[in-house]
């Protein structure tokens, strides 16, 4: 089961929750687990077929490019944080 | 280790390097161009009947247009053409993902040309194209556009405020995806919370809060803003510019003016800096609409003060840092509200500000806040480690103060709380191997740091800094050529040396000299999809692509072998720049040469799309003299300390480490941008907005430590944004030790700081 923290301002959709296990082999299939689980996170962390527009997710320390179509292993810790650009 | 006198440079590796090119100095690959003014710049490029653009900018801060007549203009001998923001498409209210990261088309295209208002001054309103630059002036003249003039606002906290002016009757805060009810100057709120702040608080025996401002800067690249565009008649868009990313710029080109992208070429020419300021467009598509009204190509020249005024600077910030710790220097807690100026649209920069601000440290309990505001500046951009730079400023100033407070050494009390391996960052991520405790332990080490400092007013500071440095895409193709050189096509924009340095990771994986490899930045039609030159990337990434390619190229190379020696491919070993099969032993270059009897030509390929950072740390000594007549810091001598996780070509690093250093030292003594009672910029060249020079300081010295990324064949880290972060801190703390005075306020120019000094005598001299 991945581990998936919740962003601090997304809890009062997760009953208060601050990470939950889920299972997916995929980002796209995290999000939809816990979409399934707190309802009224729909819409926050996801665009359809995309992470919503300025937020990224971190899987294992990793910040992926692949967006939902990343893998996530049966014991990876998964973060949704802001997007980096650079200089 | 090894010393190089001119540079005063050390370096000290946590890993064995067993590399023939990786490590060396070679001769850059377009030194002989840019030494002899003949590599090609935009401005250098002139087409045949090509005619020259201006843009007409808004003269106040705030205000709605009316109404804009440019009958005059379109009537003037010599124009022809003129456009206003009626010849865009509407825009889209869509988010386009730029890879490096996403932006509003709507609000790209608004602060390309203004459409119902202007948003500050300088904001593009229209533009001519006439066959000379003296008519096009004129022309622009010309053009009368009625403003109605609205109140306005510069300042992050202000904006804030309610009954602030506002910018946009449609921005929302955005929290996570939840928006405010009601319009507002603040566009995102970010938390990050980690353990429990207000316990960590509890158990320090001490706890420092202090407050920073700093000033907008704006990245100072030497060659301002050029772009050149012909619009064809068979509607193909070929575009000539300065960029960092030839394929965003593509992207962005195209999206604005809602044209297919494959009928856009982005042709990068050479680049005179960008560090962050040339990713977004802002003359591309005026130039496209012109070239199209008029079919001719168009050229438009930013003057300095439209770089200063009409492009994205780093915003102005207001920070509020709050630590605790023990009294054995272990920190217990720590919290931080920030609020970042985006312009005037919402950038996002105060996300990464959010995740450096703690970024160094090891930390139990952390909470932190974060806000973005517009207001009534051209809209932020990246500035080499956006955002990291503002809140190390406020973090560093605090640790180095609670360290003095707890009579600890600052270098010791940042070891006991060093981020290390395993650490869990404020905002999530637990780091891998990662090097700011060699940097801290080679800064102890360092004879800078061991040096006695004596004289009157003259103190020494230290600080430390973060940067993800990131992946994203990039694209290589490779050629044997038949005299055993290697062409090596790349979409990476060459900025800071990187021609070199990834044709260096090609020459070590092929066994040949740096100077056998060809490395050339091509165009968007003759390369794969290729991300900005920026994060910090590009010796890591297209680095990788390059390895990458070296591997493909081996393997061609020894199926070309197997066939001249007449054996199974799997009987060819590759070694040592040559090809091997029992007693039989052939070089690359003599391979190379036998190529066109052996079959197809020798073309390799790789594609790269890396994830993850590669986290990249220094520490900065510095010494200073202030004069306290004046308020004038002297840098007297200053130490960069960096983990480069492998150096690839030293001299570029340390020119990396030097030109983030400057620049940051640039911020904390002088550079900002002045506004006068009406909210507009009032030191918009370089006589008034003060950049220091090489009159104004000493050879900045580099140690380089190399804890090599486990995460890259050679070990490579981002090396180029870091230099810029610790720089504020730690000269904040050198005056501190010089002159008693706690500077909280970016720039700590002459005037500020000499108030500072008399209001720190007047009140030590009530206090006795």
């Amino acid at each position: 089961m991945a581990r998936v923290f919740i962003p601090p301002l997304l809890r009062e959709h997760t009953d208060g929750a601050t990470e939950v296990s889920v299972a997916g082999k995929s980002l796209r299939q995290v999000v939809a687990a816990i979409e399934e689980r707190f309802p009224n996170l729909r819409g926050h962390l996801r665009d359809g077929d995309r992470l919503i527009p300025g937020l990224a997710a971190s899987i294992d320390g990793v910040m992926t490019t692949q967006g939902l179509l990343a893998s996530v292993g049966p014991d990876s810790e998964v973060h949704f944080l802001p997007a980096i650009g650079g200089g | 280790m090894a010393v190089s006198p001119e540079s005063k440079a050390t370096s000290q590796s946590n890993g064995a390097a067993p590399f023939k090119v990786i490590g060396t100095r070679p001769i850059r690959h377009d030194g002989a161009d840019k030494v002899t003014g003949r590599a090609l710049y935009t401005n250098d490029v002139h087409l045949p009947s090509m005619v020259h653009g201006q843009i007409l900018r808004s003269p106040i801060a705030h205000g709605r247009i009316k109404s804009i007549d440019t009958s005059a203009a379109e009537n003037l001998p010599g124009v022809y053409a003129v456009v206003t923001s009626a010849d865009f498409p509407d825009p889209e209210n869509k988010t386009a993902q730029l890879g490096e990261g996403a932006v509003n088309l709507a609000h790209l295209s608004a602060n390309v040309m203004a459409r119902d208002k202007v948003l500050y001054k300088g904001h593009a309103v229209a533009a001519v194209a006439a066959s000379s630059l003296d008519i096009a002036e004129e022309a622009l003249r010309l053009i009368k556009v009625d403003y109605e003039p609205l109140p306005s606002v510069t300042w992050v906290l202000d904006a804030m405020a309610d009954g602030a002016p506002l910018l946009h009757d449609d921005l929302f805060t955005d929290r996570e995806g939840k928006k405010s009810e009601k319009p507002t100057n603040i566009c995102q709120y970010i938390r990050f919370e980690q353990g429990d702040v207000e316990k960590g608080f509890a158990e320090a025996d001490v706890v420092i809060e202090r407050e920073f401002k700093t000033a907008t800067v704006h990245q100072g690249y030497i060659e301002p803003h050029v772009s050149i565009a012909l619009w064809n008649t068979d509607g193909h868009l070929k575009v000539w510019t300065a960029t960092q990313g030839s394929f965003t710029c593509r992207q962005q080109t195209a999206e604005l003016l809602q044209i297919p992208i494959s009928s856009v070429t982005v042709v990068p020419c050479e680049i005179g800096g960008g560090f962050g300021g040339k990713i977004s467009v802002y003359l591309e598509p005026v130039a496209a609409l012109l070239s199209r009204k008029c079919g001719r190509p168009v050229k438009i020249v930013m003057t300095r003060a439209d770089c200063f005024e009409g492009t994205g600077p780093t915003p102005g910030t207001f920070i509020r840092v709050k630590l605790g710790a023990k009294r054995d220097g272990k920190m217990t807690a720590a919290q931080a509200w920030m609020a970042y100026e985006a312009g005037a649209y919402p950038t996002g920069i105060i996300g990464p500000g959010c995740m450096c601000v703690f970024s160094c440290y090891d930390l139990p309990n952390a909470l932190v806040e974060g806000f973005d505001v517009v207001e009534n500046k051209p809209k932020s951009a990246a500035y080499r480690a956006p955002g990291a730079t503002q809140a190390a400023f406020a973090c560093e100033s605090v640790v180095y103060e609670m360290a003095e407070t707890l009579g600890i050494d600052p270098i010791e009390f940042r070891l006991i709380n060093a981020a290390r391996e395993g650490t869990r960052r404020v905002d999530g991520p637990v780091y891998p191997r990662v090097g700011l405790i060699e940097t801290l332990e080679a800064a102890r080490d360092s004879q800078h740091w061991g040096s006695k400092l004596e004289g009157p007013n003259r103190g020494r500071g230290v600080a430390s800094g973060f940067w993800f440095n990131i992946g994203l895409k990039s694209s290589v193709t490779a050629n044997v050529n038949p005299d055993g050189t290697v062409t090596l096509l790349e979409g990476s924009t060459d900025i800071g040396g990187t021609r070199t340095s990834i044709a260096m990771q090609l020459a070590e994986t092929l066994g040949i000299t740096a100077e056998a490899v060809l490395p050339q930045v091509v165009d968007t039609d003759s390369v794969g999809y290729t991300d900005v030159t920026g994060g910090s990337r590009v010796t890591f990434a297209t680095g990788l692509a390059a390895y990458r390619v070296g591997l493909d190229l081996r393997q061609q190379m020894c199926d070309r072998a197997a066939r001249l020696w007449d054996c199974d491919v799997d009987q060819v070993e590759y070694s040592d720049g040559a090809f091997v099969h029992g007693e039989q032993r052939i070089s690359f270059k003599d391979l190379a040469g036998k190529l066109s009897e052996l079959g197809d030509p020798v073309v390799g390929r790789a594609t790269v799309s890396p994830e993850g950072s590669t986290n990249s740390f220094g520490t900065h000594i510095v010494d200073v003299e202030v004069d306290p007549e004046t308020g004038k810091v002297t840098i007297l001598r200053y130490t960069v300390v960096q983990d480069a996780g492998r150096a690839i070509h030293p001299s570029y690093f340390e020119g990396q480490m030097q030109g983030g250093a400057v620049q940051g030292i640039g911020w904390t003594l002088n550079e900002e941008y002045v506004f006068d009672k009406e909210n507009r910029m009032s030191n918009a060249s370089y006589l008034d907005y003060r950049m220091p020079t090489a009159l104004d300081l000493p050879m900045i010295e580099t140690i380089i430590v190399e804890v090599p990324n486990p995460d890259h064949p050679y070990g490579v880290r981002g090396v180029g944004e870091v230099p810029i972060v610790p720089p504020p801190g730690a000269i904040a703390a050198a005056i501190y030790h010089a002159v008693g005075v706690r500077a909280d306020t970016l720039p700590i120019s002459p005037p500020r700081l000499w108030a500072a000094i008399e209001a720190h005598r007047r009140e030590t001299n009530g206090a006795s």
